[in-house]
């Protein structure tokens, strides 16, 4: 950076500026502050700042662009997209188009939650803890387990948090993970761990679930955790139990990944067949796809590990009048508090998702919850039946699948995604990039917004494929 | 008020959504099977259904509007007032953003669309990268961490990868002990050793004691500039010089990176890596607690390092890149919190060049001018001009009259505003950290002020008024003792 005598073009003084609609100050109330702080100029606030790093010169950004300007560049950026309003979706793989009911942004979106911050004012935040603690509660609930936290960044950073919780827990160095698990929770798993010297394994499948006779062969005394997915990436519903038997066996622990949480309203939740962690993702609970994020990371275990889960957790406590109200607890395992001995350095993390989730959950209800997964299950069987009626086109697996399957297909995957899209549809994910022995796989994902009359034109456009 | 809370003797507890529930009732429409009806034995094995139906409460859609419409109501917001939560950087979260990130083109966006069908959101992220990185003076920033935290590991484990690159062990990593808590954290989290550096009697990191800790084994100093206490790292070209010689990098916490938007770029500065939390610096609101975003930028060194996949522009098409071999993996799965890079975009670009200085100099102004009418009042254990925020301390209050800064910080929300940051930095005795933000009017400062005056007052006058307050929030003081001994983290059901 070349020196100016008076650091590039910092105000001095106060002078005529462009008022902007985001900063209220106008150039007489800058005057008069200026006056009590005993300043000559703005120039003045920034002396500390060695003239060798301002910036000499303007920010080199385009003009700034008024709100109509703004909103229209805005929608025809968004309208360069192809999204599940516009194209017939059965993509899934981690990401759900499910229907979100009204209600869930319209109180979700409330300035009052979207625009607060972490409740550290807890008498001033009763809205969100109590929305916290509910959530907790319903995340318990829908898992089977003793005790959830407020949320994890996404399922993929939550399942990698699992396993360094497990480590923690068992004080063992290696964790036997699933190639059925999400490839990009795998990744993340393996990025997470590396640097801790905690060793990941990966187990392979065998016809579309864990291999289970090559996880006994891998459990040893080292063993922190199996991770598996459930249902898995394949879609395929794994042996949980049977998973949890050789975990605990060998004195390791079983967490599980949830992708899918409306898979819970259907299928017996982990917490009853004896997984240890659930670790998932709570997209699908009422938040959008958003082309990936933001998301909801989920976290649950048993009652006596809660001292040694990640994140916040809201807690219910009494106050100076004996009335119930929530308080963030149990602060001790925390990064503001313990600093390098933390359980993990998560702080901010995805309340606002989490409050959706609850809304969403208390919105379907005992029987909607039900309902909504079981509408996943039967359409995706439908849909999975009426495919493998098409000469060519075979499934991968013939094991028992929740709302995706897997299929291998007579042309690439990825051209079968071409045709469709031109024919407004969004096909499944082609496998390939993850796995080089499934270049002809294509991942389907059928969920309650597909109806009948789709999935029907879906089978023809394929029969034109062969 | 709500009509729970003003019931004839004991307070009664305001209701979870638990206790509206009757069976039966239902608050969702969803269409019958439009599908064979086969016997879900036949689909999914006996033991795999779940034998007893997630006991979700049973409520109308009336009774979910109003029991969330309530807890909003027993909620403290931007949107409702002031917020002057020093490091946090509460400021205004504009509505046309809101309005961008639901347009249906970004909201209902899979992930895995194909690039054809994601040109838009492709283009997004990396203009908002181009914009990013000449803000910052960075050569890459990628977007996949999903808070300001996030971001740190990111950073720290591309660090720790050029190491290993180059066949360099270092174990270390420095921290000064104004930093966040995260730091330290992330530095354990990534396998290193903390080591903290104290801060000199100016506030500023101790460029001798730095000297001592430096060698070989450092990998890399963690900085906040402005620092936590809201005042600008004067000797950053000495701590630059003394950390490069010895081979370590510079990380920047860029949490106050607003204080100096267009003043002056970290990259300049000589730093490495750095994260913006988008969620504090380009207004992305804070939802309670999240989601944030934590973009990470990178000088050209690190930049093989980066997480996959970056976005990559071939003139007017973008694609997914996630060949590179270097590469640190993933740390969350697809490519970050994408919604809130929508209002990030929108921001700046709704602001400019100009628009950014002046929030820099306008939060700067704020700052200073409440600094300069409250000093008088309490201790100011650094005396300096100061960034967006300054940190007071309430020990004079505390020793004269036993008034902590904690019963302070509730006596405020009595008077409308949140409480500031308090016993933050650690190195400030009952510390008051209190930032204001651009967004804000004299005349909202002056009350905050003249409130935080008043208190100073009563500590003196009326001490008791203080150490049981507040009066007026939903609930009274609450027993955090009482949640951490005795934890209860679930409705059951009595």
């Amino acid at each position: 950076m070349t020196p100016r005598g008076r650091g590039g073009n910092v105000t001095t003084g106060v002078e005529r500026r462009t008022q902007h609609k985001y900063i209220p100050a106008t150039d007489a109330e800058r005057e008069e502050m200026l006056r009590t702080i005993g300043a000559a100029s703005v120039e003045e606030l920034f002396a500390d700042i060695p003239s060798r790093v301002r910036l000499d010169r303007p920010l080199r950004l385009p003009p700034a662009l008024s709100d109509p300007e703004l909103m229209a560049q805005l929608r025809a950026m968004a309208d360069a997209n192809v999204h599940s309003d516009r194209a017939v979706c059965f993509l899934g793989a981690g990401a759900y188009d499910h229907y979100v009911p009204s209600v869930v942004w319209h109180l979700a979106g409330r300035g009052e939650f979207l625009t607060a911050y972490t409740p550290y004012q807890a008498e001033l935040m009763q809205g969100e803890l109590q929305a916290g603690y509910e959530y907790q509660s319903m995340l318990c609930e829908i898992t089977g387990m003793g005790v959830a936290n407020a949320s994890m960044y996404d399922g993929a950073s939550a399942a990698a948090e699992a396993a360094v919780m497990a480590k923690d827990l068992t004080g063992r160095g290696e964790v036997l993970v699933s190639t059925a698990v999400h490839p990009e929770y795998r990744q993340v798993i393996r990025t997470y761990t590396a640097p801790l010297g905690l060793r990941v394994t990966e187990i392979p499948y065998r016809h579309g679930l864990t291999d289970l006779d090559a996880v006994a062969r891998a459990l040893s005394p080292r063993t922190a955790a199996i991770i598996i997915q459930h249902p898995n990436f394949f879609g395929c519903l794994e042996d949980g139990a049977a998973c949890a038997e050789l975990a605990h066996r060998a004195g390791a622990l079983l967490v599980c990944a949830v992708a899918e949480p409306l898979s819970l309203g259907i299928l017996e939740p982990p917490g009853a067949w004896g997984a240890d962690i659930v670790a998932g993702e709570g997209q699908p609970l009422g938040n959008h796809l958003n082309f990936g994020g933001p998301y909801l990371g989920m976290l649950a275990t048993r009652q006596e590990f809660v001292r040694r889960i990640p994140g916040r957790l809201v807690g219910a406590t009494v106050d100076a009048e004996g009335r119930r109200g929530f308080v963030l607890t149990l602060q001790t395992r925390e990064q503001h508090i313990r600093r390098e001995k933390a359980s993990s350095n998560i702080c901010t993390n995805e309340a606002l998702l989490a409050l959706a989730a609850a809304i969403y959950m208390a919105s379907l209800g005992k029987a909607g919850f039900r309902k909504v997964s079981e509408l996943n299950l039967r359409k995706a069987a439908y849909a999975r039946e009426a495919i493998r009626e098409i000469p060519k086109f075979r499934l991968a697996f013939e094991v028992p699948t929740f709302n995706e399957f897997v299929v291998r297909t007579p042309l690439a995957p990825e051209e079968v995604n071409r045709r469709l899209l031109a024919a407004g549809i969004l096909g499944g994910a082609p496998l390939g990039r993850w796995y080089p022995e499934l270049s002809d796989a294509w991942l389907v994902c059928v969920t309650e917004q597909r109806t009948k009359a789709e999935i029907d034109r879906l089978v023809a456009l394929l029969e034109g494929f062969r | 008020m709500t009509p729970f809370d003003n019931a004839q003797g004991r307070p009664r507890d305001f209701p979870v959504i638990f206790d509206f529930s009757v069976p039966g009732r239902v608050g969702s429409s969803y269409p019958n099977p439009d599908v064979p009806d086969t016997p879900l034995e036949q689909l999914i094995p006996a033991s795999q259904l779940r034998k007893e139906p997630a006991a979700l409460p049973e409520v109308s859609e009336l009774d979910v509007v109003r029991h969330y419409t309530r807890l909003s109501h027993r909620n403290f917001s931007i949107d409702e007032g002031f917020y002057p939560l020093g490091s946090c950087t509460m400021k205004y979260n504009p509505k046309i953003h809101e309005d961008a990130a639901r347009l249906a083109g970004f909201a209902r966006l899979h992930p895995y669309a194909p690039a054809e069908g994601a040109q838009g959101a492709l283009r997004l992220i990396c203009e908002l990268e181009e914009l990013l990185a000449e803000i910052s003076g960075m050569d890459r920033v990628t977007f996949q961490p999903a808070a300001g935290a996030h971001g740190e590991l990111t950073g720290l484990l591309m660090i720790r990868a050029y190491f290993e690159t180059r066949g360099e062990r270092r174990t270390k990593v420095i921290v000064p002990d104004s930093a966040h808590g995260t730091n330290p954290a992330t530095a354990a989290m990534v396998g290193y050793q903390v080591v903290t550096v104290k801060s000199d009697a100016r506030g500023n990191m101790d460029v001798r004691a730095l000297r001592e800790a430096m060698d070989g084994s450092v990998a890399a100093i963690m900085l906040t500039n402005p620092n936590t206490l809201g005042l600008f790292e004067e000797p950053i070209l000495d701590v630059e010089e003394i950390v490069h010689r010895a081979g370590g990098q510079l990380y920047l916490d860029g949490a106050n990176f607003n204080a100096v938007l267009g003043v002056t770029r970290p990259g300049d500065q000589g730093f490495d890596v750095m994260h913006m939390n988008l969620h504090k610096t380009f207004t992305t609101p804070h939802g309670g607690g999240g989601p944030g975003a934590g973009a990470v930028g990178v000088k050209a060194h690190l930049a093989p390092f980066l997480p996959v996949p970056v976005i990559e522009r071939d003139g007017e098409r973008f694609r997914l890149d996630d060949q590179r071999p270097q590469s640190i993996g993933k740390i969350r799965a697809f490519y970050g919190n994408f919604g809130n890079l929508v209002r990030a975009y929108a921001y700046i670009r709704s602001m400019g060049a100009d628009g950014l200085r002046q929030v820099a100099e306008t939060a700067v102004l704020n700052a200073n001018y409440l600094l300069a009418r409250l000093r008088s009042r309490f201790d100011l254990p650094y005396d300096r001009l100061c960034k967006h925020e300054f940190v007071l301390s309430g020990a004079r209050q505390k020793r004269q009259h036993g008034v902590a800064t904690r019963d302070m910080a509730k006596r405020i929300l009595d008077y409308g505003f949140h409480a500031p940051t308090i016993y933050f930095p650690l190195i400030v005795e009952e510390a008051i950290m209190i930032e204001p933000t651009e967004t804000e009017s004299k005349r909202t400062l002056d009350e905050f002020a003249d409130a935080m005056l008043a208190i100073a007052r009563e500590a003196q006058d009326d001490p008791e008024v203080v150490k049981t307050a507040p009066h007026s929030t939903p609930v009274k003081r609450l027993d955090e003792v009482r949640a951490a001994r005795q934890p209860d983290l679930r409705w059951k059901p009595r």
